[in-house]
């Protein structure tokens, strides 16, 4: 994979230490953050996180408290957001509304005093790459929902930088446009090469784009790593929680030798690589839906009564209730199973979480 | 059909009562007094309305008299001053309070005071203000520039801009207040967008938001002049007209003729000209606004 190679690559930006305070509050603490040449990275977490403050200050749009910043190796924790060399699309779109197509695109160009030629040459290959050619006499009124954001990406595109930063890009439009946006986006990524930065609270957007996700809560990068790394070896409690849907299954419980055990439920996880010692005896255990088999496996099994099904066409969810705990099961569509009936479950240790019942990150 | 549809005339019956009074008044006070008025301008009448035409005579008596031309070149230059000032004024305090600035609460308040004082208070306010016995030119003085003089309210050439003044004082804040307004409900991404483009400040106001603030704009212009057409106790407080003839108003002028000068036909002439000067501004601005295409 390209991952492995980019995460030895060189920089493109740095953030170091960065702190940002709004009066008393404190939004972002101590935040540290390298985004490799050419990646795609994204910034997940929910509402209020700090993810749009953190674009923000690394688009120079916020005046940071402490720390620094560096594109391309350039401290330019001070700088205008012009002469940082990003481009950036809003969630709004933000297109001037009285100007059309072309002159969104070229105004921010002429105010640089480009000789008009190149003007025309980068608006033209940009509408090219978005193929909005057609609009360019058109003002953003007269545009739909998803042209709109195109055109926004194409003024970003024209601007020739490094960097691109997203703010929720594909928050406003509906789902079945979202989705073409988003493989467009994927396909512009793999065919510009940049440095992109996105910000999302839509997991699916963040799994489906990016090379490395950066989950934040509460001014904090919980985890950094490949989307495959978050699904399958989450850093911690929350991370767990946060991805997938529906989320993983998540047990309280006492760990005795190999042994589980929670409220009239024990499973031996014998064979689970511990990355340390848990520092009590009190532990999460977590398995996701999906990973759960059906049947008498080889490992441990038991057996669950169905209480909720939700048949969702590809697959259906099954709501059953372990240790104590809601648990759901992810099965295939087709089967045809209603509330009440028994099912037997097998937990296969290589797909099993534990977390540390205290400070709640990976065992 | 016994069952036909309900009567179109029934529908909405409550509220259709409720505009009853409403449409009455309009009828009757407005179109009715207008029509009345327009009518009576075409007669004789002195102390009271008479039905003796005399044709077009009130008119040419009007455009004859020399204080209706001073009227209307007054109108003219503080109409003119006052509408482009005082949005200048208003926009550039706006764009000032816009700037997340500490106690903009305290300085809208400040700014919007004297838009709550009546033009009586505010004429009389400027003109003990314009006083150079002992207003801004005898404070100056007091301060040794002995040479120091504005005297605006006793020349009759430059009288009317000090009732501009006044005018200006009085009328920026409401302009201020309407400008912040559009201000703050401009998308604040468009100004990140902006400043990613590298955009300065002044350029942006320009070229974008100004334009984006046009209905704000066409409110606040509508403000303004129905309150230049109708400026009359302004005047009266702060110069009564004077020096002579100087700082005479057609409002002032209409008032005068009908109730102290016992000229009803002559104060109706000239209110029908202020009516036609309003509707050759109105007529096509609102062919331009509402008729042609209609817009998204």
């Amino acid at each position: 994979m390209t991952i492995t190679t980019q995460s030895t690559g060189q920089p493109s930006v740095e953030v170091r230490d960065l702190v940002l305070k709004f009066g008393e509050l404190t939004v972002l603490k101590n935040l540290n953050l390298d985004v490799y040449e050419g990646e795609f990275l994204v910034l997940l977490g929910s509402s209020g996180c700090g993810k749009s403050t953190l674009l923000n200050c690394i688009a120079g749009l916020l005046d940071v408290s402490g720390g620094q910043i560096f594109i391309k190796g350039n401290n330019v924790t001070w700088a205008e957001p012009s002469e940082r060399g990003i481009g950036m699309v809003f969630q709004s779109y933000a297109l001037y509304p009285q100007m059309t197509v072309e002159g969104n695109m070229s105004f921010g160009l002429k105010n640089q005093k480009l000789p008009k030629d190149e003007i025309a040459q980068r608006v033209a290959r940009a509408a090219e790459i978005l193929q909005i050619e057609p609009l360019m006499k058109r003002k953003p009124s007269a545009l739909s929902g998803g042209q709109r954001q195109r055109v926004a990406i194409g003024r970003a595109l024209v601007r020739d930088v490094d960097v691109f930063l997203f703010d929720e890009p594909l928050s406003n439009l509906d789902a079945k446009l979202r989705a073409d946006l988003r493989v467009e986006l994927k396909q512009l990524h793999q065919q510009l090469e940049n440095t992109m930065i996105y910000v999302t609270h839509d997991q699916v957007e963040a799994m489906t784009l990016a090379d490395r996700i950066a989950i934040m809560k509460d001014g904090l990068i919980q985890q950094l790593a490949s989307p495959e790394e978050i699904y399958n070896r989450p850093a911690n409690l929350y991370v767990a929680d946060f991805i997938g849907s529906p989320s993983m299954n998540l047990i309280k419980g006492k760990l005795s030798g190999d042994t589980f055990d929670a409220d009239g439920f024990a499973v031996s996880v014998a064979g689970y690589d511990f990355s340390r010692q848990p520092s009590s005896n009190e532990v999460w255990f977590g398995i996701r839906p999906e990973h759960v088999e059906l049947g008498e496996g080889s490992g441990p099994h038991f057996e669950v009564t169905a209480e909720v099904v939700e048949p969702l066409g590809s697959d259906t969810l099954v709501m059953t209730r372990l240790g104590g705990e809601r648990f759901w099961l992810r099965m295939d569509g087709q089967s045809r199973v209603t509330s009440g009936d028994k099912l037997t479950i097998g937990l296969p240790v290589h797909a099993v979480s534990l977390f540390d019942g205290r400070d709640e990150t990976r065992l | 059909m016994a069952t036909g549809k309900p009567i179109r005339l029934f529908r909405n019956l409550s509220s259709k009562i409720a505009a009853i009074p409403m449409i009455l008044t309009v009828l009757f006070v407005f179109v009715g007094g207008t029509a009345w008025t327009v009518t009576y301008s075409f007669t004789s009448s002195k102390l009271l309305p008479k039905t003796k035409f005399v044709g077009l005579r009130q008119y040419e008596r009007l455009w004859e008299t020399e204080r209706w031309l001073v009227s209307i070149e007054n109108l003219m230059i503080y109409g003119l001053c006052s509408m482009v000032l005082s949005l200048l004024i208003g926009f550039i305090l706006a764009a000032l309070l816009d700037q997340k600035i500490r106690f903009e609460n305290t300085f809208r308040s400040i700014m919007l005071y004297p838009f709550a004082l009546s033009f009586i208070v505010t004429g009389l306010v400027w003109q003990w203000l314009l006083n150079p016995d002992f207003g801004i030119q005898k404070i100056i003085n007091g301060l040794g520039f002995t040479s120091f003089e504005f005297n605006p309210l006793y020349n009759s050439d430059i009288v009317i801009y000090g009732v501009l003044i006044a005018g200006l004082w009085q009328g920026s804040g409401l302009v201020m207040v309407l400008m912040l307004a559009g201000l703050r409900g401009i998308d604040q991404d468009i100004w990140k967008a902006s400043r990613v483009d590298g955009i300065p400040a002044w350029k942006t106001y320009l070229f974008i938001i100004i334009p984006m603030m046009r209905p704000v704009f066409i409110t606040t212009l509508v403000l303004i002049a129905s309150g230049i057409v109708k400026l009359y106790d302004l005047i009266v407080a702060q110069t009564g007209g004077g020096p002579g003839i100087a700082s005479e108003v057609p409002a002032k002028y209409v008032y005068d003729y009908m109730f102290q000068g016992q000229n009803l036909g002559q104060g109706f002439a000239a209110s029908t000209m202020m009516l036609l000067a309003v509707l050759i501004v109105i007529i096509p601005w609102a062919y331009l606004e509402f008729g042609g295409k209609k817009r998204g």
